[in-house]
């Protein structure tokens, strides 16, 4: 298997961007991606996106795309696992090169989720959970996490004030990122005096509807070391997994088994251990799904990760920082982009790039990217080199 | 939602009819081709009691198209005591005083229509078991 480096990222402003189309935006972070790159060489692109289908009423993105880069000489596809499409697109990004079938392999994320109204874009949300036997019965996305967090704080004791603090951080982090939807500092009783969506889940535990694209360009370490543009990066670790799309078909409600399955195989074939990762990148879709995600990873213990939020260890600053660019609740969640702005990010930072949100001196990071309710994980691990 | 789309879950809606693995005896809800425990692929129809208790909830108050003139409403994952776990609103309570634990039985009720010619769907909601 070759080693993969990622030589260009390339990412949109995120947010309601009403004067672009879903295929000005996908292209737009390709340009930006290979202009990073300093190379024009793509030999197959790999979209991750969830609902064009509901969102623009377009599917065929696979052609779309390719067409509006400019590039239908190369293979070209289109993949989906719900919020984490972009993560899986990146995946295949990464088979592709590992495998030689590609020496250089682009990945799009990309989703325009503004086009349609709040009840459309809530119904085009719910269909990642089970149609039939959850969407029917008038569950929401935020209402599926809502179960969880409560049955999260039940077991352990977790509080409300815990869950604004991971809000509260997350915007903290991303007032520094200029390419965030919400780029400003929150307080926590803005988080408990924000309005009730699914209780006991508010406005300001959810992260946003929002358009927006990122792309990364992947080739070998060999070829990377040719290039010499940038420090190398590489992604030593890639890991995916999936659970039961129904929570009540889960064998637990306060971890998420696709996360922690993720996450070993990716470390696992990184050959390392979750203490040798520096920060990461999480699914925050809501403030409930960080803690989950970090007690699941194995970052902290079961039912730790309320009180470690408050206590600042996953600050900026503090000793396992996570979500630097803001997260998808400051960063803003066009859901097929996410997984690839994670790696947009954890390059950015393993580069030293980061502005003032860098975090000195770290070599590794981990990407996680999450599929609806925690019915699909898919991880990866970038170094340094 | 097309009519074979509703109708050819009417078994489990309408009955809250599962499948007993023949070889470990799990219950799968709905009906699957193959056990999730065990992986064998003959089953027998078995209905739930539709008796359980409240394990989650919330309370939806920004609702999916469709439910809109029924927020604020409960939806919770109920544990039937035949160890199977079913998602489905909870209604006919004081949602102020719903917790977890509650005990619940399943009825019979509609969900939903689609406007004054389109389909009327019923299917099982949860209401408070008080022992009636």
């Amino acid at each position: 298997m070759k080693e993969i480096a990622v030589i260009g990222i390339g990412i949109t402003k995120f947010g309601e961007l009403w004067e672009k189309s879903l295929r000005d935006i996908a292209v737009e972070s390709a340009i930006n991606c290979l202009e990073d790159a300093g190379t024009d060489r793509i030999d197959s692109i790999n979209i991750g996106c969830m609902s064009s289908g509901l969102f623009i009423g377009q599917e065929h993105l696979a052609s779309l795309i390719a067409d509006y880069l400019g590039r239908l000489d190369i293979p070209s596809s289109r993949v989906e696992s719900a919020c984490a499409s972009g993560g899986l697109a990146v995946r295949n990004a990464c088979m592709e090169i590992a495998t030689g079938v590609s020496d250089y392999a682009l990945a799009i994320g990309v989703e325009k989720m503004t086009d349609v109204s709040i009840g459309k874009a809530t119904y085009a949300l719910a269909t990642v959970a089970d149609q039939d036997y959850e969407a029917f019965h008038g569950i929401t996305f935020p209402g599926l996490y809502a179960m969880l967090a409560r049955a999260h704080m039940e077991r352990y004791g977790t509080t409300r004030e815990q869950l604004a603090q991971v809000s509260v951080k997350n915007h903290y982090n991303g007032s520094m990122n200029p390419n965030a939807q919400f780029p400003f500092k929150i307080t926590r009783d803005t988080v408990l005096n924000s309005t009730m969506i699914a209780d006991p889940l508010r406005l300001l535990d959810c992260s946003p509807v929002t358009d927006g694209a990122a792309a990364v360009l992947l080739t070998t370490v060999e070829e990377a070391k040719k290039l010499k543009k940038h420090p190398l990066v590489v992604i030593s670790g890639f890991g995916s997994a999936a659970d039961a799309i129904a929570l009540c078909h889960r064998k637990e409600l306060t971890e998420l088994m696709a996360v922690k399955k993720s996450v070993a195989k990716a470390l696992k074939m990184a050959g390392k251990t979750i203490d040798d990762i520096d920060f990461a990148e999480v699914h925050d879709c809501f403030t409930i799904a960080e803690i989950l995600v970090l007690e699941s990873m194995g970052v902290i213990g079961p039912g730790k990760g309320g009180p470690a939020t408050v206590d600042g260890y996953t600050a900026l600053d503090g000793k396992f920082p996570v979500n630097p660019s803001g997260g998808l609740k400051s960063k803003g969640h066009p859901v097929g982009a996410t997984g690839v702005a994670q790696i947009f990010e954890l390059v950015n930072q393993l580069r030293g790039n980061s502005g003032k949100r860098q975090i000195p001196g770290v070599k590794t990071g981990l990407a996680q990217n999450m599929g609806g309710s925690g019915g699909s994980s898919v991880c990866h691990i970038l170094e340094a080199k | 939602m097309n009519v074979p789309r509703h109708w050819r879950e009417t078994p489990e809606r309408y009955r809250m009819e599962a499948a007993k693995c023949r070889k470990c005896g799990k219950i799968s809800f709905p009906a699957r081709l193959i056990c999730p425990a065990c992986s064998n692929k003959v089953f027998d129809k078995t209905n739930l009691s539709g008796k359980g208790k409240l394990l989650t909830y919330t309370i939806i108050r920004t609702a999916p198209e469709g439910f809109e003139d029924i927020v604020p409403y409960a939806v919770g994952i109920v544990e039937m005591e035949e160890g199977v776990r079913v998602m489905g609103q909870i209604t006919d309570c004081d949602l102020a005083n719903l917790k977890t634990g509650d005990k619940l039985i399943s009825k019979f009720r509609r969900m939903n229509e689609e406007g004054k010619t389109g389909l009327i769907m019923y299917s099982y909601k949860f209401v408070p078991d008080v022992g009636i």
